[in-house]
């Protein structure tokens, strides 16, 4: 059996300039944040990034890596708004493909199951529509003399054809994993990591901890694998990997961090200083520096 | 002199909202409610204590809370009565069986919502929070709003950027966009408003104890049907406002969202 096993580093080198990366997580929740230091670190650029946004997008807008970004919202879930994001748009910076959070969901679905397109109501009538001039209706093709219309108020109605979101890349954390790369969310919620996985070329997982194959249920029930090994290439062990986002159980959103990261957005001076500590460094020296502060 | 009984204080700005709020919920049956911001969760929470008991509650992360607990109520505390996770969320919302409140930056004559951005959106004068789950919420299942600071800024003309879909974009969306379309309500720090007219443009429903139609009017940017015989926003139950002030918020966080 293929033994998965890498590095942080090694992932970010399988990356392209150009590419389409899908990032799991959702807000500032269980986000592969070594792994989006990594990218800030890179040569990469023009970037087009696909999340349910958090600080994932914030910093990667500062490091100049993004083209476009397909979501719903860039949020730090206590603070409303990613401070680097809002910079960004105003400043016109970064193109956004903005739709419904259940339009991402529907797309990342389509490309998970190789269909060009999945209906859905959502969408209809709103903006999402205007903004994205590319995105298309499609009419049912079931009318009233059908078999299958259950309910006439269905017959012939246009719906959104929402397009799959092809991704070359997925990067998702997870609390735990194997050597082999099934993964284990021991958090309520899984977010759309599986799905992520499910629609892109190459899939990387950054871990709090790597465990032997067939392990995982000493860790937690097997109903929390929710990613198999068919949905992944490659994983990296990253004790601290998501901080500082929220990683329940194993850790909770480091507010006091967030607001230094959030307030570095106001000040260009501010925010050199923040990058340098925290941003140019080695995941080992990232890991000093946060316990350094801590600490003080 | 023995002070006051919490019932028998007067009834403040803050808590004629949250009544308007858990009004929007009276009848609604078995259904997930969401509220967005401090005022509309103290009205679901009061709903569903008192006559609406059958609502289904998150408790902000992944479950289903039993009961109502008080505002404050750490997470460890809270008791759960099954899991729900953002993908089953998307099943309730695409079920129907959901009334959502979220909040609006504008709102305009036709019920349109914006939370995206003001001005071009493709590099806005100010970046709001994103279109979010508003375009599915408003064609899936009711949707109300919630502005805490009704002025002529944010009850606009027409929204820049139509996030949850209104009354006159959702006809000219089609049938698969009005089939469960169901703008129900918007409160704001003022008035409860509706859209129960001919040409489902916004209705004056109620005004809040304390304010005068005329104020409503004025902080309106569009000219807003006002029925001859509209009344004030019910005043709380005895009952309820002991719930209210005693057991649901305490801390008065109602007061840090809207100040009387």
């Amino acid at each position: 059996m293929t033994d998965k096993r890498t590095t942080v580093d090694d992932i970010v080198g399988e990356l392209r300039s150009g590419m389409t990366i899908g990032i799991g997580g959702w807000g500032s929740r269980r986000k592969p944040m070594a792994l989006v230091r990594g990218l800030c670190r890179s040569d990469l650029h023009d970037l087009t990034i696909v999340a349910y946004g958090g600080p994932d997008v914030g910093l990667l807008c500062a490091a100049g890596k993004v083209k476009k970004v397909v979501c719903s919202f860039v949020t730090l879930d206590s603070i409303a708004l990613d401070p680097h994001w809002r910079n960004a748009r105003q400043r016109g910076q970064v193109e956004v493909m903005e739709v419904d959070e259940g339009m991402l969901y529907t797309g990342l679905q389509a490309a998970a199951w190789r269909v060009p397109f999945l209906p859905t109501r959502a969408g209809l009538g709103s903006d999402v529509l205007t903004i994205n001039p590319d995105l298309r209706l499609v009419r049912s093709p079931y009318g009233a003399d059908s078999p299958f219309v259950h309910d006439h108020a269905d017959a012939d109605v246009d719906l959104v054809a929402m397009p799959a979101l092809h991704l070359d890349a997925a990067l998702v954390h997870t609390n735990r994993a194997d050597t082999v790369g099934n993964g284990q969310i021991l958090a309520p919620d899984a977010f759309f990591d599986p799905l992520f996985l499910g629609a892109a070329d190459r899939r990387f997982l950054t871990t709090e901890r790597i465990v032997d194959n067939g392990t995982l249920t000493d860790e937690g029930p097997l109903a929390t694998v929710v990613i198999h090994r068919l949905l992944t290439d490659a994983v990296a062990e990253s004790p601290g990997g998501a901080h500082f986002t929220a990683n329940p159980p194993d850790y909770g959103r480091d507010e006091s961090f967030q607001k230094e990261y959030a307030a570095a957005a106001g000040d260009p001076d501010q925010w050199a200083a923040f990058a340098r500590r925290y941003v140019d460094v080695s995941d080992d020296d990232y890991r000093a520096h946060v316990d350094e502060r801590g600490a003080s | 002199m023995t002070p006051a009984a919490p019932q028998d204080l007067p009834c403040t700005r803050a808590e004629s909202c949250v009544i308007a709020c858990a009004d929007v919920w009276r009848d609604a049956g078995e259904i997930m409610v969401s509220p967005f911001g401090t005022i509309p969760s103290l009205g679901a929470r009061l709903a569903k204590s008192s006559f609406a008991p059958d609502l289904v509650l998150t408790d902000g992360e992944a479950a289903l809370m039993v009961g109502a607990p008080p505002l404050a109520t750490p997470a460890a505390e809270l008791i759960r009565e099954a899991a729900m996770p953002y993908k089953t969320v998307f099943d309730v919302v695409w079920s129907g069986r959901r009334h959502i409140m979220m909040m609006a930056s504008q709102i305009d004559r036709t019920g349109n919502q914006n939370i995206s951005a003001i001005g071009d959106h493709r590099q806005p004068k100010v970046q709001l929070i994103g279109v979010r789950g508003a375009p599915g919420n408003s064609v899936n299942h009711p949707t109300s709003y919630w502005v805490p600071d009704h002025t002529t800024r944010t009850f606009v003309e027409q929204v820049d950027v139509v996030s949850g879909v209104g009354y006159a974009r959702v006809a000219a969306a089609g049938a698969g966009a009005t089939r469960f379309h169901d703008v129900r309500r918007v409160v704001s720090n003022l008035g409860v408003f509706d859209f129960e007219t001919p040409d489902r443009t916004m209705r004056l429903r109620s005004f809040h104890p304390g304010v005068e139609v005329d104020e409503i009017a004025q902080a309106t940017s569009f000219a807003l049907s006002v029925p001859d015989d509209v009344e004030e926003t019910r005043l709380p139950t005895p009952e309820e406002l002991t719930l209210l002030r005693t057991v649901l918020d305490p801390g008065s966080l109602r007061d840090r969202e809207i100040r009387s």
